[in-house]
Formats: structure tokens, C-alpha cells, sequence
């Protein structure tokens, strides 16, 4: 009963702000300009030898947006916590809500909730501009392959659990401006250099695989990453990747649990 | 309306911050149907003791309970204390009104009292305005009706006086008694003993996280004391220093513990004309200034009869 209460404050607290639809339409143009670029460009209107065909291109096109935007459910799951200790917030949320574990269990399903919004926002900004342009090219779209009806399926999987992981890097390090510089860093610049760099070794790019964007790539499918790279390192299944990716966020939110969420409120 | 209020019970409460105690072995009890002031300099323990007994913050050692159950225990925590603490913990983009439909959804109030609350604080066109253009004072107000959401029957409040207007100070006053009037366990901490002087009923000052005075006002406004003079006066002090605190000042003698009329009778059994002799009340607000600075807290004590 508590909990169900602290699930509708905390959703009140989040959605009742302008936050999380600022980042959502970024990420939303964001992905739909890239992913009608890169329909164009896989779908033939370059002409010439295409590096692949077929239904590989729907999926490609429709996979890229969780590829290059996961960090905005990772952000928006991090501001949930980072916005109680900027304003000071967590004050009467304890007061109200006496029980930590029963506030963090509140926030981190309002994490997957607006995670999952945010994996819709990415499906919807890939496949519809993706497939307008890849239909208006004459290439194949795809919507009535189920394969790639589980990749979207996968996608708001894959946000909800990265707004969860957001939420745990949040918790671990509580500073807003501490954990965007963390966010911008490793996935912007981080992880596609250990990436590219890893894939150079049999050895090293089995322990590519396990990095979190690499997870989260497996988990949703349709092997973006690596092809665009030209198939260098190897990748999970998708469920390998969905518990590996999983398991990080499980393991941030219980560090934070364990440290910030148990700290006295001054 | 009858609301009566559990007692708010501080028992050896410890709270330790590093080396420093912050606070240090604190007991008291503050009981319904009246206000009580939770007085002491900055820095002397109040927030710490107030967030100890919120569940805010751990306490080192001892315990700080309401009725019995620490707030952690509370079935229903907002509808059995009602809290205002610093006045800036409310994020500034979300509106009063947003505000207190969170609490209301969180502590399970139905979302028809917020508007309740924010009338009976004078906010309810302020309400749907963002808080981050509210004044000390609307934030202060927005804070009580927090703290009232849950019509709760005992009422935590940190110095709820601070930023108010004079016309804001004299309804906050009135609206406290009418509070503790109504039944509930009113504590309400200050720095100032002035500011809070007209509204209490009861008094606990603290210092350096101990307690230093818990009684009504009138215990600590009878510290009064003689003033008395002689041409021989290493003779009076000899003679009076059996029976009272005897202080040698450039003009005269200040004696503490003795009413005039007795001053003059150790005089005369003694044989010593008297030059001067008059009778001092301390300023209320002296003896709180030598209460939490340290001085004179057993004779305050002892005046105050406990």
C-alpha cells in the first residue's frame, strides 16, 4: 500500500516537471533525423554496393536509435534521484514516506516506467521516418517480419532497464552535474573507444561484449554496433545481454542503496 | 475540534559527528494542549534533536519517540505529525499546490485537503504560482500547510517564525494557539527567546546539546537580584556570604538567592549600615543569554525550582 502510494508521488514528482519531455523531443529528433540518414543511405538512394541487404537493413535502421540514445533514459533515470539532493528535497519525501526501501523501490519502477516511455519514443522516432524512407526507396521495411517487432519489443526493455541504471548511478553518486559529466563521458566517448579498440583481439573483444553499451546492443538485437564497425567484436545473445545489463543496474542501485540511501538527511 | 496529541518523548538522546557531539545526552517531554519552545543559540542541537525524532537522521544513542513509536513506526506518519523544517526544501520549478498533492499522494491524504491547507495558510491564490518566486515568509506558510496536510495531532515546526512579517509573526502566533488550544503537541524551535516569548507555554532550552532549562516562562523570569551597598562592605559580603551568591561589582554588591527584605535583615543582625540597597529583575532574555552561554545554568536551575 505504501509502496503503490510512493510509486504515484513519485511518478507526480517526475512527470509533473518539464524535465523528462525536454529530453524526451531531443531524443526523439534526435533519433528520427538519424534514423531516416541512415535509411536513405542503407536503403539504396546512394545506389552502389550496399555492406547489407535485405531485412538486415529494417533492423539496422530500426536497432541505431537505442544505440545512440540510451543515454537519455540513462539521464532521465539519474535526474530522480539527483533532483531530490540538488533541492533538498528528500526532506519531505521521508516525511511522507518514512521507509527508504519502500521510496527507492517507488523510484526505480518510475525509472523503468519513463524508461519504457522513453524506449517507445525511440521505436516510434526510428520506425516511422525509418520505414517512410526506406519504402519510398523501394527496400524492404520489414513491418511484417516479427523479428522486427521483438527488436522494438526489445528496445523499451532495454530503455526501462537503462533508466533503472540511471537511477542507480544517480543514487551511488548523487551530484547532478557529477553524474551527466559521467553519463556524456563514458557513453559518448568511453565505451565506443574501448569498444573499437577491444574488437582489434579475439580476447579482448570477448570481454568487449560484456561493457554495458554492448549489452544493451545484444539485448535489443540487430547488431548495429558492430556492424557499422564491419562486424568487429563479438555480441551476447539478447537475453545474455538483458541480464548483463540487468545485473549492472541491479548491482548500482544496491551500492546506492547500501551508501546514499542510508545516509543521515541534514 | 478536539485533536489531542500524543507526547513527543526525547530520552538520553546522543548524536555524534565525528569528534563533535552534536547532541549530547538530551531528555526532555513535551506534552499536548500547549506550545512549547525548543530554545537554544545556533548550532546548539535543535535541527539535529528535531531530525533525530523524524527518523531524519540516526541518532548515535537514546531514542526520540511520538507516543511511544519512533516516526519510522507511525502507521500513518503525516497524519500523526504534521513537520515544517527549513524552509527551502521544496523544489523551486513545482508550484505549492504541486507541492502538497505529492505529499498527499505519498502519505495517502485525499487530494481535496490540499486545497484546505492552503487556505488556512493564506496561500490559496500563491498556491498555484512556482515556489522558486515565493518569499521567506509564502515559504514558511507553505511549509505549515505541509506540515497541517495530514490534519495531524502533533505539529513539529523549525523556527517557524524566522522570515515572517510582523503582520505574519502575530497570525502564526494566534494560529499556534489555536492549536494547541484545539489539543495537539505543538514544538516549536527558535534561536530568539523574544520571538517566541508571547506564543509559549512551556519552555525547553538546550545548549551545546544539553539541556539547560525546561520549565514555564514564569520559572525563568524569577531570576531577580539584589543590589546593596556599604561603606563597609568587605564586612557585608563577609556577613552575606553564608546565605547567598555574593558578586563584588565597582558599584556595590549583587547578591543572588536573597530577596531585599532579607539582604536587610543579614545587614542589621550583623550591625552594618546599609548605603545602598535595590532589587533587579533580570531581562528574561539575560537569562536566556546566560543559559546558553554556559553561565549561571544551575542557579536558573534551582530559580526555576526543579
Amino acid at each position: 500500500m505504501t509502496l503503490i502510494r510512493s510509486i504515484s508521488a513519485e511518478s507526480a514528482k517526475l512527470f509533473g516537471l518539464k524535465t523528462w519531455w525536454i529530453l524526451l523531443l531531443v531524443m526523439v529528433a534526435y533519433v528520427g533525423a538519424f534514423a531516416a540518414g541512415m535509411a536513405a543511405i542503407f536503403g539504396g538512394l546512394l545506389g552502389g554496393d550496399q555492406p547489407i541487404e535485405g531485412i538486415a537493413v529494417a533492423e539496422l535502421v530500426y536497432s541505431l536509435g537505442s544505440t545512440i540514445a540510451y543515454a537519455f533514459p540513462v539521464l532521465v533515470g539519474a535526474f530522480i534521484v539527483t533532483a531530490e539532493f540538488r533541492h533538498g528535497t528528500l526532506t519531505p519525501t521521508f516525511l511522507a514516506t518514512p521507509s527508504r526501501a519502500v521510496v527507492l523501490s517507488g523510484k526505480v519502477v518510475v525509472a523503468a516506467i519513463v524508461g519504457a516511455v522513453f524506449g517507445l519514443g525511440i521505436v516510434l522516432a526510428s520506425v516511422v521516418p525509418g520505414a517512410a524512407v526506406l519504402g519510398a526507396t523501394g527496400a524492404e521495411t520489414g513491418l511484417d517480419d516479427p523479428d522486427v517487432w521483438l527488436i522494438m519489443a526489445r528496445t523499451v526493455l532495454a530503455m526501462a532497464i537503462w533508466a533503472v541504471l540511471g537511477l542507480g548511478l544517480g543514487s551511488v553518486f548523487r551530484n547532478q552535474v557529477v553524474v551527466i559529466v559521467i553519463v556524456l563521458a563514458f557513453t559518448q566517448f568511453l565505451e565506443p573507444t574501448l569498444r573499437v579498440a577491444l574488437g582489434f583481439t579475439d580476447l579482448n573483444a570477448s570481454v568487449g561484449q560484456f561493457l554495458p553499451g554492448a549489452a544493451g546492443d545484444a539485448l535489443v538485437g540487430g547488431s548495429s554496433f558492430n556492424a557499422m564497425m564491419g562486424g568487429g567484436g563479438d555480441q551476447l545473445d539478447w537475453w545474455q545481454g538483458g541480464l548483463v545489463l540487468g545485473g549492472m543496474a541491479a548491482v548500482l542501485v544496491l551500492i546506492g542503496a547500501l551508501t546514499t540511501w542510508r545516509r543521515d538527511v541534514d | 475540534m478536539a485533536r489531542r496529541g500524543s507526547p513527543i518523548e526525547v530520552r538520553n538522546l546522543t548524536k555524534q559527528y565525528g569528534s563533535a557531539r552534536a547532541v549530547d545526552d538530551l531528555s526532555f517531554t513535551v506534552e499536548p494542549g500547549r506550545v512549547t519552545g525548543f530554545l537554544g543559540p545556533n548550532g546548539a542541537g535543535k535541527t539535529t534533536t528535531l531530525r533525530s525524532l523524524l527518523g531524519l537522521i540516526r541518532p548515535t544513542s537514546g531514542s526520540a519517540t511520538i507516543g511511544g513509536k519512533r516516526y519510522a513506526e507511525l502507521d500513518s506518519p503525516l497524519t500523526t505529525v504534521g513537520a515544517a523544517l527549513e524552509a527551502n526544501s521544496f523544489h523551486p520549478s513545482r508550484s505549492g499546490r504541486g507541492h502538497l498533492a505529492i505529499q498527499a499522494k505519498a502519505a495517502g491524504v485525499p487530494a481535496a485537503r490540499v486545497d484546505e491547507v492552503l487556505l488556512r495558510v493564506g496561500l490559496a491564490e500563491a498556491g498555484s504560482r512556482k515556489v522558486g518566486g515565493y518569499s521567506l515568509g509564502m515559504r514558511q506558510r507553505l511549509g505549515l500547510a505541509g506540515a497541517l496536510l495530514g490534519d495531524p495531532s502533533v505539529l513539529v515546526l523549525d523556527e517557524p517564525i524566522n522570515g515572517l512579517d510582523p503582520e505574519g509573526i502575530r497570525w502564526m502566533r494566534s494560529f499556534l494557539k489555536v492549536l494547541a488550544e484545539e489539543g495537539r503537541t505543538v514544538l516549536i524551535s527558535s534561536h530568539l527567546l523574544s520571538e517566541v516569548q508571547q506564543t509559549v507555554d512551556e519552555l525547553v532550552i538546550i545548549a551545546k546539546g544539553r539541556l539547560a532549562y525546561q520549565g514555564d516562562l514564569a520559572g525563568l523570569a524569577g531570576e531577580t537580584t539584589v543590589t546593596v551597598d556599604a561603606p563597609r562592605r568587605a564586612e557585608l559580603q563577609a556577613a552575606l556570604a553564608p546565605h547567598a551568591a555574593v558578586q563584588p561589582l565597582p558599584n556595590g554588591l549583587v547578591v543572588t538567592g536573597l530577596d531585599a527584605e532579607q539582604v536587610g535583615a543579614h545587614a542589621f543582625a550583623a550591625g552594618i549600615p546599609l548605603s545602598a540597597l535595590s532589587t533587579t529583575a533580570s531581562g528574561l532574555e539575560d537569562v536566556f543569554l546566560n543559559l546558553v552561554t554556559g553561565e549561571h545554568t544551575t542557579t536558573a536551575m534551582e530559580g526555576a525550582g526543579r
